[in-house]
């Protein structure tokens, strides 16, 4: 449990709705749901989601705090924009998942072994060292994501794929000798901080 | 030349449906002088293109046949079939109009015998019957049984060919006119009451339900045709991929309403229409029938709360609280029903035979461009405003209503056209 979670617990107390429409992007919609379903039968990946959208935005409304912000759910959301098209109310679905996702996120709350989430982890770490995405860097460490064992059976298994895109040029092995990187770095990580700034401002407030 | 005297003392009616013949009766019998315009060959509207009304599930034909009875007691009352009003000028008190006559090219010698209909051989796309399931007409024909006046009509389209001389030719009462010409009429009128009614939503604007597509997947005035003996199938509930008999029926309420992708309104009918609509499907085929009815809240107001319980109560049929996402169709051409149920939010997957799209009802006039300035709702639907003037909304123009609001919102507008004519008149400060 991280310090911002417990501030946020004390701030709100019992009304888990008004926390997410001060905290969660596009989160003052929440309250616009009608309950129709449409969104849920018209996921793609509805299947695979522990608790569809409409029963999200009706867990929110029920102070549901903890089952919410600890589900898998929103992290399942591709943003396939089918929901958005769909919704007789216009709700932003795909962006109120993604919102509750960097919430949850935040307040150290995510699924901890949640593919979708250690992905966007790794893409991050990988992105914000050099402003460039180091693709052979970020392939290797998706591979060895789920331990030292898996990594090198996935790696054995994708070699000739690998060995191909060497030979067309698509893949430059040296790269893991750092890589290229944008040519303003320290400005790129001024950009950064800046930017973190700006946000721990707002949640602050 | 068709004569029709009107003075500034005059109320002009739009539309033959039951709000315009309602208004045109209630104003003309308290001794106004009322001029009723009709754009189709017969009045009567929507409302004799349903089976039965709710809540009593009566026929409309006994109402018609009321007010029909009504208006041929009534010196008052001009009723102009084929008639429709093209421009409007002018204020309260002081109208101008300009009506477009289109030729019937039968004359009042008719007697509805239907010797020419039997006569022409030339057919067309039955509008009385929504044009469903290649519903047709003759070139010569009466619009429906209880149509009035009962006159038959030529279609425009025939004239000029072998199939007009042949109707003239089959009429034993010289009442076949083909020399009939389009004219235009002006009338002077004190106050207008528009009772323009509605037209269905475009079911193929819902893409994800199929409508366009799938032919097991049809609309709820298509049903209505479907379960009148009259009607295309003769009053046989069937599929109309393969004509099998419909057991397995489906309701998709909310189709096109209540979707700020479609109509951001409610159309307040739709409810009361498939819990009706559920009713034939039980005459049809009784413990066989097997009906489900997706909603995302049932809207069935104060008395007709009743007739929903009733319907609840019934063990075939299921009610299941979600919005279908999509339909699609299997490979016994069965229309598949999918979604999540918000009661235990649990996907499903549904084949039904027949799916009826409970769709929604907009104003079938723009009231933005009818070339003088009245006071639209963002649906479309006419304002009571006092900017309208001498301008009324009946029924459906003002807003979705069922025939019994739009009966009692006919008689409201009739009483303030009535204030407007008293006012010229003088009779009222």
């Amino acid at each position: 449990m991280s310090d911002l979670n417990t501030a946020m617990v004390e701030k709100y107390r019992s009304n888990f709705l008004k926390e997410v429409e001060a905290n969660v992007e596009e989160g003052d919609w929440v309250k616009m749901c009608m309950q129709c379903g449409v969104c849920s039968g018209s996921c793609p990946l509805g299947n695979a989601w522990e608790h569809p959208p409409q029963e999200i935005f009706m867990m929110i409304r029920a102070g549901k705090r903890d089952e919410v912000l600890s589900s898998s759910s929103m992290w399942m959301c591709t943003s396939c924009y089918n929901c958005i098209v769909r919704c007789p109310r216009e709700l932003p679905i795909t962006h109120i998942m993604h919102g509750l996702a960097h919430y949850a996120k935040r307040l150290g709350l995510s699924p901890k072994e949640q593919p979708t989430a250690k992905f966007a982890q790794l893409f991050w770490d990988n992105l914000s060292k050099d402003g460039r995405v180091n693709e052979l860097k970020l392939g290797l460490a998706l591979y060895f994501m789920n331990g030292f064992g898996e990594g090198i059976k996935t790696s054995l298994k994708m070699k000739d794929i690998g060995l191909g895109m060497v030979k067309t040029k698509r893949m430059n092995v040296m790269e893991i000798l750092g890589g290229h990187s944008v040519k303003d770095k320290s400005g790129f990580h001024a950009m950064l901080k800046k930017a973190a700034e700006i946000e721990e401002a707002k949640i602050q407030k | 030349m068709t004569d029709v005297i009107a003075t500034n003392e005059t109320i002009l009616v739009v539309g033959g449906g039951i709000s315009g013949m309602t208004a045109a009766l209630e104003a003309s019998e308290t001794g106004k002088q009322v001029v009723l315009v009709e754009k189709n060959p017969t009045v009567g509207g929507r409302v004799s293109q349903l089976y039965k009304y709710f809540p009593k599930l009566c026929f409309p034909t006994c109402g018609m046949e009321i007010n029909l009875k009504r208006s041929r007691q009534n010196n008052n009352l001009t009723v102009l079939t084929l008639a429709e009003v093209t421009a409007v000028s002018g204020k309260a008190g002081d109208y101008s109009v300009t009506v477009k006559m289109t030729p019937r090219f039968v004359n009042s010698n008719c007697t509805a015998c239907g010797e020419c209909g039997k006569a022409v051989e030339a057919e067309f796309s039955d509008e009385h019957n929504y044009e469903f399931m290649g519903a047709k007409r003759k070139g010569a024909y009466l619009p429906h049984n209880m149509a009035y006046p009962q006159r038959y009509v030529i279609d425009p389209r025939i004239i000029g060919t072998a199939d007009a001389d042949k109707a003239k030719a089959a009429c034993k009462f010289d009442a076949v006119d083909l020399e009939q010409k389009e004219e235009t009429i002006e009338l002077k009128v004190g106050a207008i009451v528009y009772a323009t009614g509605w037209r269905p939503y475009d079911a193929n604007k819902i893409q994800p339900y199929g409508y366009d597509r799938i032919a097991n997947v049809i609309t709820s005035v298509e049903f209505e045709r479907m379960a009148d003996p009259n009607g295309p199938t003769g009053g046989k509930l069937v599929r109309p991929s393969d004509g099998k008999e419909a057991k397995n029926v489906a309701f998709i309420q909310c189709a096109g309403s209540r979707d700020r992708n479609h109509l951001k309104h409610c159309s307040r009918i739709c409810c009361m229409a498939s819990l009706k609509q559920t009713t034939y499907v039980q005459d049809a085929f009784g413990a066989d029938a097997n009906i489900s009815v997706y909603y995302i809240d049932i809207r069935a107001i104060d008395r007709f709360e009743d007739f929903y319980k009733k319907v609840q109560a019934q063990d075939n049929v299921t009610f299941i609280k979600s919005k279908v996402a999509n339909i699609v169709e299997d490979k016994d051409g069965n229309a598949v029903c999918r979604g999540v149920d918000t009661e235990g939010y649990t996907r499903y997957e549904n084949p039904h035979d027949l799916v009826v799209l409970a769709i929604g009802m907009e104003p079938s006039v723009n009231f933005n461009n009818l070339g003088i300035d009245v006071v639209a709702n963002e649906h479309g639907f006419l304002e009571p405003d006092e900017a309208n003037g001498g301008i009324f909304a009946a029924g459906v123009a003002s807003d979705a209503l069922d025939v019994n609001r739009s009966v009692q919102s006919a008689t409201a507008a009739a009483l303030r056209a009535i204030q407007v004519v008293n006012r010229v008149g003088g009779t009222e400060a």
